[in-house]
């Protein structure tokens, strides 16, 4: 990993809140993050839950600035929302009131575009994600998986250079869950995205990912970074088969002491 | 929603598998029970009162409800008075109605002022606002102005409170989501919050208009010369009861005119709000 690669760079971020007692010390969600991104890199952060995982995601949005250290896109500071950053959530947050179409336009609305643009680039997203006959559709005539893939096109339209997903499929049923996670594997590596997923899901992260972080809780911060090493990353259900997987699955396991744990 | 995915085809032909007996059920059973019921009260109307020796100045027979209409068209001016309320009440709902929205919108934006004012409005929510007219009276004089104040009040509230609650249950993170593509504030205001809390306008404008009518009536029953509130009260000292209950009938349909317009509106307007028979209603909550 060289330095001049990093598309996205995290150099020792800490994020506190102030503490609802006046008087006790802040409250501090994140510290000591240091990680980079490279280009067309596909990294997974996975930890318990309150471990600050949104903390960091509205860090890198923009929607939030450290208290200490730095988040820098292209080795520029990130200091507000800004156009090359593309995220999704568990909800998928499309507006009832649109069709799929308007939809995806929407993050192309705060640009200055012609409307004939906008339709072109809403269209080749929805064709890139497959929905190209429900455009005309509202939210709620489409299952939740083709949601979460209008989703997926909305960000893809603005171009971004990182996307970032924060559990995208656990809203999900289980078959659904595989088949859309095969869907985002081939969307993501024929456009060739950096991609950061924020998962509690052990499997999902190694179907997915080149590289996985593992977060701690109280503060969160990196306790370990593992290489995935694996082939065929447009194919999360072979990969997910293969015997390599299930030995970082179980090294995850032990490493997020799952069977220490007590209360969930 | 799941199950939706299967049949894409089922949320535009709802009634596809429904057999014909629960379709003629559905589409004329209900509306023929109704309007046999209005017969039957009709017809009753008309025969048991003198069965009973109710005599008619309490409770008219529906032939002299219909008769008294006529006398009122032809030397009352009942046209006239018809025309004043009902145009007296759309112009209070409408003025009302933009009043409430403005106000709960401003409020939603500004939380800080919303809690300053928010023990006023509740207790001028509650004040019965009709009670008002005899101040207004006083204050303004025998005009339009003192009903035309006391509807708007009457319509503002429901109107500004549901637009309040809307703007208070927004989503965040389709806030979030919005100021992450860059957008301005006036787009987000626009393009989200407004469309989002339309449901909660619309149903607002619905009590509002049934409202209304309540307000210019009461402002017409403590002073003026003009209007069905007024007949009613000069038939009341005529003891003209059929006068009276004729002008009641006239203010209910205004009433019921304005409700459906806004009703029609709101169907056109929320057409992406799956109704109960075309989605499952858990899938949009």
């Amino acid at each position: 990993m060289t330095e001049a690669s990093n598309v996205l760079k995290l150099e020792d971020v800490a994020r506190r809140f102030p503490n609802r007692t006046p008087g006790a010390p802040p409250f501090t969600a994140v510290r000591n993050l240091s990680f980079g991104v490279n280009q067309g890199e596909f990294v997974s952060i996975v930890g318990p839950s309150g471990c600050g995982k949104s903390t960091l995601l509205n860090l890198v949005a923009g929607l939030d600035r450290p208290s200490e250290g730095t988040v820098s896109l292209h080795g520029v500071e990130v200091s507000g929302p800004n156009s090359s950053v593309g995220f999704m959530l568990q909800k998928d947050l499309l507006l009832p009131w649109r069709t799929v179409l308007h939809n995806v336009e929407f993050g192309l609305e705060a640009r200055n575009l012609s409307a004939a643009e906008r339709r072109e680039r809403a269209m080749r997203e929805l064709k890139r994600c497959r929905l190209t006959e429900f455009a005309d559709r509202y939210p709620y005539q489409i299952s939740g998986g083709q949601r979460q893939r209008a989703a997926l096109a909305r960000t893809l339209a603005i171009e971004p250079d990182v996307v970032l997903l924060d559990e995208p499929f656990s809203a999900l049923d289980a078959q659904t869950k595989l088949v859309l996670q095969k869907s985002f594997a081939e969307t993501i590596v024929g456009s060739g995205l950096t991609t950061l997923l924020i998962t509690h899901d052990l499997s999902e992260a190694v179907a997915m990912s080149d590289r996985i972080l593992v977060m701690s809780d109280g503060p969160g911060r990196i306790v370990e970074e593992i290489d995935v090493g694996l082939p065929d990353r447009d194919n999360p259900i072979a990969r997910v088969a293969t015997p390599r997987a299930s030995e970082i699955v179980a090294h995850l396991f032990h490493a997020l002491h799952i069977e220490d744990r007590l209360d969930a | 929603m799941t199950d939706q995915a299967t049949t894409p085809a089922a949320p535009s032909t709802p009634s596809r598998e429904a057999p014909a007996r629960a379709t003629w059920a559905g589409g004329y059973a209900v509306p023929a029970a109704s309007l046999a019921l209005a017969v039957v009260v009709l017809v009753a109307w008309q025969y048991l009162p003198p069965l009973f020796g109710v005599p008619k100045y309490i409770i008219p027979r529906v032939s002299e409800l219909a008769a008294e209409f006529v006398r009122m068209w032809q030397n009352e001016n009942l046209l006239t008075h018809f025309i004043s309320t009902a145009s007296m009440s759309i112009l209070g709902f409408i003025l009302g109605g933009l009043l409430g929205a403005i106000s709960g919108y401003a409020l939603g934006l500004l939380p800080t002022w919303e809690k300053v004012l928010s023990p006023y409005i509740l207790a001028l929510q509650i004040a019965p606002k009709v009670a008002f007219a005899p101040l207004f009276i006083l204050w303004f004089g025998y005009n339009a102005w003192p009903k035309l104040i006391v509807t708007i009040l009457v319509v503002f509230f429901p109107i500004l409170v549901n637009v309040l609650q809307a703007m208070r249950v927004m989503d965040r993170d389709m806030i979030n989501l919005a100021r992450a593509y860059n957008m301005s504030r006036s787009k987000i205001f626009w393009k989200i919050m407004v469309p989002f809390s339309m449901p909660n306008l619309l149903a607002g404008l619905r009590i509002g208009a049934t409202l209304a009518v309540i307000g210019i009536t009461v402002g017409e029953l403590v002073g003026g010369e003009i209007g069905l509130g007024y007949l009613i009260s000069f038939g009341q000292g005529q003891a003209n009861t059929a006068m009276v209950f004729d002008a009641i009938i006239l203010l209910t349909i205004i009433g019921i005119v304005m409700y459906w317009a806004v009703t029609s509106i709101e169907t056109r307007v929320l057409h992406y709000v799956p109704r109960a028979l075309d989605a499952p209603p858990t899938a949009n909550p």
